[in-house]
């Protein structure tokens, strides 16, 4: 049971990776690319060497992209089919698709979204090398936070649920996460490294198709592991008669 | 519920005893996995060189992960 979900949710990644890799492509790379362009001029300007490149921009922004985001996409697929099955028959009375959905959709916001407010993604260029070691803590404190806290929402709706019905339930914890949250970003140091001559364009697109990516991503994981998961273990608890799809009950 | 027949049946949940293990050994190993992808030879680095970090440089910045 759990090793047919572990490999169910690693293919939906695997799938999800792949669509978020086209789109990444297509709509990405170009704006990579004109950050990579602006760094050379810089460094021309300075009149130093570009460095050795290790690996060509050639195979960074095809077969480098494609394996990052394949990996990311199992990785991330796997952790998600791990929490659905926690989540499943627990948290809401949700057959496979809508838990698969819902919990990709609380992922998305708690790993992307809300991070991405407070530190959003950078194009090559736009930040400082000194302070990597910074900000990759950072980032992972405001993730790891924004985790634990969608977490705890997600338990304060659950024991909400039975005294102000599933939807006022969702609405309070939602808030209280995003009071919460909001605070840690508040409370956390701003990071604010953009060359002033970085082109905005470039950052603009940047951040918009890095976005863009990750939304095709997981909403592809939700849908397609909804789908997958559906066909593993629900088949056995679902009762003639009635789908756990068209009756959703109130939340246990 | 007024227009249900019966409630829905509650989806029978997976054992925490059944799911402990696989979330340990799994979730660590694709925690590692997406701590590569994302993270090694930036600030910490697991894996010696820069080999690693240049392949999937784009997918790092496009991810969202701090980098350059
Ligand atoms: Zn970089």
């Amino acid at each position: 049971m759990m090793r047919s979900l572990l490999i169910r949710g690693m293919i939906a990644g695997l799938v999800a990776g792949l669509l978020s890799f086209v789109f990444a492509r297509v709509f990405g790379e170009p704006a990579v690319g004109a950050a990579i362009a602006f760094e050379d001029r810089l460094t021309a300007a300075a009149g130093e060497e570009g460095g050795v490149e290790l690996v060509s921009r050639g195979v960074q922004s095809t077969i480098g992209l494609a394996v990052a985001l394949l990996l990311y996409g199992a990785a991330i697929g796997g952790i998600l089919a791990l929490v659905y099955a926690a989540v499943y028959g627990r948290v809401a009375r949700l057959g496979p698709r809508a838990t698969a959905g819902l919990v990709a959709l609380v992922g998305f916001l708690a790993v992307v979204l809300v991070p991405f407010v407070k530190y959003p993604a950078n194009p090559p260029a736009s930040s400082s090398h000194e302070t990597i070691g910074l900000r990759t803590g950072l980032y992972v404190l405001l993730v790891a936070l924004s985790i634990a806290l969608a977490v705890g929402a997600v338990l304060a709706a659950r024991r909400l649920t039975v005294r102000f019905g599933w939807w006022n339930a969702v609405l309070i914890a939602t808030g209280v996460y995003i009071v919460l949250v909001g605070l840690v970003g508040f409370l956390l140091p701003a990071m604010d490294e953009t060359p002033a001559d970085f082109p905005g364009t470039v950052l603009y697109d940047f951040r918009v198709a890095s976005l863009g990516g990750q939304i095709v991503l997981w909403a592809t994981l939700g849908i397609v592991f909804g789908a997958l998961a559906e066909g593993s273990g629900a088949r056995r608890s679902r009762s003639v008669g009635r789908s756990a799809r068209t009756t959703p009950g109130p939340a246990v | 519920m007024t227009q249900a027949v019966a409630p829905a049946p509650v989806p029978a949940a997976i054992p925490l005893r059944e799911l402990a293990p696989w979330a340990l050994f799994a979730g660590v190993i694709l925690l590692a996995l997406l701590y590569l992808v994302g993270m090694d030879q930036g600030a910490t680095s697991v894996v010696s060189g820069q080999m690693l970090h240049e392949f999937v440089h784009d997918g790092r910045h496009l991810l969202g992960f701090p980098c350059h």
